[in-house]
């Protein structure tokens, strides 16, 4: 038990558990919406052109949240709009954008030598980084995105299920999207240091498609998918340490691990449920 | 063209929509007066779904005029094909989504839990409010969506393809409720492929391909002539007991 309890005398292992439990919950919730509305490619795509502004501000010195943060909520309005014109190929106008970044990202990290704990926590996350600051900005944006999901449950929920008769019911369908990929930049954003990029996609997905296996309800799917996304948050984080495995993988392979678990336990019923859930 | 002598609660004066470079509805007029029941049939993409968006108001018009009766509420149910029936969402949560405007809190309050109960009793879904909607007949799936909509108070029921899909029993089960709520006074208008399990039995019908090519009483628009341009095919029209009885010349040449 004296291993155990050793990493939580240690300030940043406390700050990192902090940030990868609330990190998790994040990307749970948020998660649902990105599932149900079939934009795991867009989760996927967002982080990495958030990586792009991620170089960017860090090359030019411009402060992280600021750069990474207009760029993220730049792209994410793109995607957006791209993906509500329904224009031929989206998906690849989609990939175009975010892979563009992400390769723009590197470039500069190549270019002007910066590679080294920055640039690698960003792809595949680390804790050794995590600071006070950074333990406040994902609470408060945690806090931020559960108060917009509180208040705009119903439109949200009505958007993303019957996005035409919301619209013609009154639904401002175009701003609950924006809303929408707006959270989901700033989630990505806060949580980047922790997941990494490559790996958020995943963290984004897993909790959501766990949670649809175990009830039929939209509501009790945001509870579960945000208590799963912490739950895999902290045991990931706490393997990470005991197993000496970088923190990203970790929480990613715990959630895999569930959804298997999750995935033979609920048999044909859960695989059912999931079907043709968008993924 | 009226149908009522009171006030219309839409009327379409040569609309024109169109989706891209090639127009899918030419030049429609039409009325829905209150308390009428309508059902508008034609062959596939002859814009039988974009007239229904039309007078919803989710497809806007190139041209022509658009009037609604100011206040109006229009009641829209989906063609379930349509539906994402994996979606989590219980019986209650579908229909409570007619309440997403006014309140901001998640969980409804007393008098929304009284009304979605009410509503559903009246649907005889009361016993199913915590099922999920892939858990449920053809006929309950459609009482749902019915159920949303009739939540919202509307004055008109716009459905699309109610009873595609079904059996006949279940599709009888739809044509009485919409009698049911005909007669307590809500105007319906609906699509339809099925010109003789459903069209024939409402009371008015439009007959559309891309145009308007007749509107009235089934009886008076369920002709060869009308049938012929709005199907690009040859039928005959029976006379059973009173109403048209719609047949395929090719298929009757077929069987001799």
């Amino acid at each position: 038990m004296h291993d155990f309890f050793e990493p939580f005398r240690l300030e940043f292992f406390r700050n990192g558990l902090i940030v990868a439990t609330f990190a998790g919950a994040l990307c749970g919730l948020i998660g649902v919406y990105v599932v149900l509305k079939g934009m795991s490619f867009i989760g996927h795509g967002l982080s990495h052109a958030i990586f792009g502004g991620f170089a960017a501000s860090t090359i030019i010195g411009v402060n992280f949240a600021l750069g990474a943060g207009a760029w993220g909520i730049t792209s994410a309005l793109m995607i957006n709009g791209v993906t509500r014109r329904r224009v031929i190929g989206a998906d690849a106008a989609i990939g175009v954008i975010t892979t563009a970044s992400f390769a723009l990202g590197i470039a500069m990290f190549d270019v002007f030598g910066r590679h080294g704990r920055n640039f690698d926590a960003a792809l595949f996350g680390s804790i050794l980084g995590v600071g006070t600051g950074d333990v406040l900005a994902v609470i408060g944006v945690t806090v931020t995105v559960a108060l917009v999901v509180f208040f705009a449950y119903r439109p949200l929920l009505f958007t993303t299920f019957d996005p035409e008769v919301a619209e013609a019911s009154g639904v401002r369908t175009a701003r609950v999207d924006a809303l929408l990929m707006v959270a989901l930049a700033i989630s990505i954003l806060a949580t980047m240091k922790v997941l990494g990029v490559t790996l958020i996609a995943a963290t984004l997905v897993i909790p959501a498609t766990v949670a649809r296996m175990l009830t039929n309800s939209f509501s009790r799917m945001l509870l579960l998918a945000t208590a799963i996304g912490a739950a895999t948050g902290f045991t990931g984080m706490l393997l990470s340490w005991h197993l000496d495995v970088v923190s990203g993988p970790t929480i990613v392979l715990v959630g895999g691990a569930l959804f298997a678990v999750v995935f033979a336990l609920t048999g044909v019923r859960g695989r059912s449920r999931t079907a043709n859930v968008h993924t | 063209m009226t149908f009522h002598l009171g006030p219309d609660l839409i009327r379409l004066d040569r609309v024109t929509c169109s989706y891209g470079s090639a127009p899918v509805l030419v030049d429609v007029d039409l009325a829905i007066g209150p308390r009428q029941f309508s059902g508008i049939v034609g062959p596939s993409g002859s814009g039988k779904t974009t007239l229904l968006r039309t007078l919803l108001g989710s497809v806007r018009p190139l041209s022509g005029e658009i009037e609604r009766q100011p206040g109006l509420r229009v009641g829209y149910v989906p063609q379930v094909e349509t539906i994402n029936w994996s979606f989590p969402v219980t019986v209650s949560e579908c229909v409570l989504m007619a309440r997403t405007r006014g309140r901001r809190l998640p969980w409804r309050s007393r008098s929304e839990q009284a009304e979605v109960a009410e509503v559903l009793d009246r649907l005889g879904l009361g016993a199913l409010p915590d099922r999920h909607i892939r858990d449920l007949s053809g006929g309950q799936q459609q009482r749902v969506f019915i159920a949303r909509a009739l939540l919202g108070r509307p004055d008109l029921l716009l459905m699309d393809e109610p009873t595609a899909g079904v059996d006949v029993s279940t599709r009888h089960e739809i044509l009485h409720l919409l009698d049911e709520l005909h007669e307590d006074g809500l105007a319906i208008v609906l699509t339809t492929h099925d010109l003789n399990g459903m069209a024939a039995h409402l009371p008015h019908l439009v007959c559309l391909n891309a145009a308007v090519i007749g509107d009235g009483a089934p009886r008076d628009v369920l002709t060869p002539d009308v049938l012929e341009r709005t199907y690009g095919a040859r039928m005959d029209v029976l006379d059973h007991a009173g109403m048209p009885v719609v047949l395929d010349r090719y298929l009757s040449d077929r069987a001799g």
